[in-house]
């Protein structure tokens, strides 16, 4: 029971300056696009995932976590040739659920934000091979160790990221 | 109905949100067009994401790019000369082989011409830098900093010196995204340059570009060059692709995939070309090009033809008939063994007379084996193969050759033993595996 929110002080919403809330989702998205362009193997992260998960856990607000989730992967989406919606899609949905298990769990520790953005990067890659090939017709193939590793990489820079992104935030009774 | 509200807000939220979407993805992919690019309100979110996301890009890769520059003008110059020295002996032996692929390409452009080919040559070329990518393994997108004001198009193709990278799928003011060959959704009319083989090429899910569903072929050998087909409207023929890496079965049927190794490095691209205009006539460079060329190739041979030896006079004057007998070829040095092939034992070829070669040939058949049928005696050889002598092996199709012309001359009769009734005598076969096979009409003229 060490994963479950025991204290007023661990289910106290976080709020964050607005520029905030604008800046870090368009300065994830710029450096997920640049950063691939010089290292390849750095698409294995999922900057915009993580970002998403954050607010998610740290807001617990489904709703806000909910439109956020969907507006930075509609943004992402623009990025790709792909409609838009399908990351839009898979991160609302993601966003949503970090938020309801945010409620619910302690997500000031370490251990439960690896095992949340493991869980939820592993969640993503399914909604998205729900949509792409069975809703959208386009070839999407499932790599079992590959995306195990992925979701791996993923909740190891998250615990880092999300460590750096709690500075930035001011604390709600 | 307010606390039905209230309570299931949230759910209803996210089930609003994905509904939304739904219906917008349906709306996107409902009539898929010929033009893959976006229209309308799509295009404009697309157009206004990236245009918050690239001016950082660009600012970074400015920036980058002139600290690379100062580091390389100013501080990284070791081994500049011997990198000159390299570039300038690459440089001669790639203006040798301008030279020889020269004529090739004269003689191309006529057998197209007579065939009626419609080639295409790239007229026009944009620059541009790569400054992002789409940064997801799902879509293999790069991010362009020219755009529509650049003369941009969807559907124009994106090239490197080394092959070709992609196409432009959508087009905004100041960039411009390109689809790779490598992703699964792209498409590109490939040929085998060796087997002539054609396919598609498109990514497979890992992001290799692969040629997908030919027919096996044992031909098909790794490091064989791929080079586009011109068939797909988008690529011009002949533009480097890349190499096969390996052939693997198709897991869908009888079929069998290519795995393609590009020829330009998809994964570290920094500068491309997109090709924004193409025609049928050759560009006035090009055609430049090739004269130039052409005069150097004949300077080249004019420097040979002096350096190689002459028998002409170069002290004579030009315009004059020369005498030409200095020029015939001297006579052959004597043999010190003459023999029948000696030049000097025999007449000269205008002398000689059909029949008389009868003589020396009739005199080699002595010594073949002798068949106790066609074999004269030895007091009928003619005197004039007396002075021959010739070698059994040197003689041995003459003497083949020579007893079938004598007796069907002179066809002896002899009765068949066996039917006792006059019979023809059959030509003597020669041995099992010495040539002649006994249907081939004998020469009358006693040509071997």
């Amino acid at each position: 029971m060490v994963l479950l929110a025991s204290s007023r002080r661990e289910v106290g919403a976080r709020s964050f300056p607005w520029l905030i809330y604008i800046l870090v989702p368009l300065l994830a998205l710029g450096l997920q696009s640049l950063v691939s362009l010089h290292f390849p193997s750095f698409d294995l992260i999922d900057l915009p995932l993580l970002i998403t998960i954050y607010y998610g856990i740290s807001r617990r607000e489904p709703i806000t976590a909910t439109l956020v989730g969907a507006l930075i992967g509609i943004a992402q989406d623009a990025l790709t040739h792909n409609p838009l919606g399908v990351f839009g899609i898979s991160k609302a949905v993601v966003g949503y659920m970090a938020a309801s298990l945010g409620v619910r769990v302690d997500t000031e520790n370490h251990g439960t934000r690896l095992l949340l953005t493991f869980g939820f990067t592993l969640a993503q890659t399914g909604i998205l091979f729900l949509l792409e090939r069975h809703m959208l017709g386009q070839p999407f193939a499932w790599h079992g160790i590959h995306e195990v590793v992925r979701a791996l990489a993923n909740a190891l820079l998250g615990v880092v990221l999300f460590a750096l992104l709690d500075l930035s935030r001011s604390r709600e009774g | 109905m307010e606390s039905f509200y209230s309570r299931y807000r949230n759910a209803l939220v996210l089930i609003t949100v994905l509904m939304v979407q739904v219906v917008g993805l349906a709306v996107q992919v409902r009539r898929p067009g010929p033009n893959p690019s976006d229209k309308g309100s799509v295009r404009l979110i697309r157009s206004w994401v990236v245009g918050l996301v690239s001016p950082p890009e660009r600012l970074l890769r400015s920036s980058g790019h002139g600290f690379r520059s100062m580091w390389m003008n100013y501080v990284d110059l070791i081994h500049v000369r011997q990198h000159n020295r390299d570039l300038k002996s690459q440089l001669d032996h790639l203006r040798l082989e301008e030279e020889s692929l020269a004529e090739d390409a004269r003689q191309g452009q006529r057998l197209q011409a007579l065939l009626g080919f419609q080639e295409k040559y790239i007229y026009k070329t944009v620059a541009a830098q790569v400054i992002g990518t789409s940064g997801t393994e799902q879509s293999k997108v790069l991010l362009i900093d020219k755009g529509s004001r650049d003369g941009l198009k969807p559907d124009m193709p994106v090239i490197t010196p080394d092959g070709i990278v992609g196409k432009t799928r959508d087009v905004f003011g100041h960039t411009a995204q390109v689809l790779e060959i490598s992703d699964p959704t792209s498409g590109a009319g490939v040929i085998l340059e060796k087997t002539r083989i054609r396919g598609v090429l498109r990514g497979d899910s890992w992001g290799h570009p692969e040629i997908v569903n030919i027919s096996p072929d044992e031909r098909i050998q790794k490091g064989d060059t791929v080079v586009t087909s011109g068939g797909d409207a988008i690529y011009p023929r002949g533009l480097a692709v890349g190499s096969v890496q390996k052939v693997v079965p198709d897991p869908d049927g009888t079929l069998v995939n290519v795995m393609i190794k590009p020829a330009a490095d998809l994964a570290r691209l920094e500068e491309v070309l997109i090709i924004t205009s193409t025609g049928s006539v050759m560009p006035a460079q090009m055609q430049d090009d090739l004269s130039q060329a052409a005069e150097a190739e004949q300077k080249a041979s004019d420097v040979l033809a002096e350096r190689l030896p002459s028998r002409v006079d170069p002290n004579a004057a030009s315009g004059q008939p020369q005498d030409t007998s200095s020029l015939r070829a001297p006579p052959p040095p004597q043999a010190l063994h003459p023999d029948r092939f000696s030049p000097s034992d025999s007449e000269p070829a205008t002398d000689m007379v059909p029949g008389q070669r009868l003589a020396p040939a009739e005199a080699s058949a002595s010594v073949s084996p002798p068949s106790p049928q066609t074999a004269p005696p030895p007091d009928e050889r003619p005197a004039a193969a007396a002075p021959l002598k010739p070698k059994p092996s040197a003689a041995r199709p003459l003497a083949r050759s020579v007893p079938l012309r004598t007796q069907q001359a002179n066809p002896p009769t002899a009765k068949n033993p066996s039917t006792d009734q006059p019979r023809t005598h059959e030509p003597a076969r020669p041995p099992a595996g010495e040539g002649t096979p006994p249907s081939t009409p004998p020469n009358p003229q006693g040509g071997a």
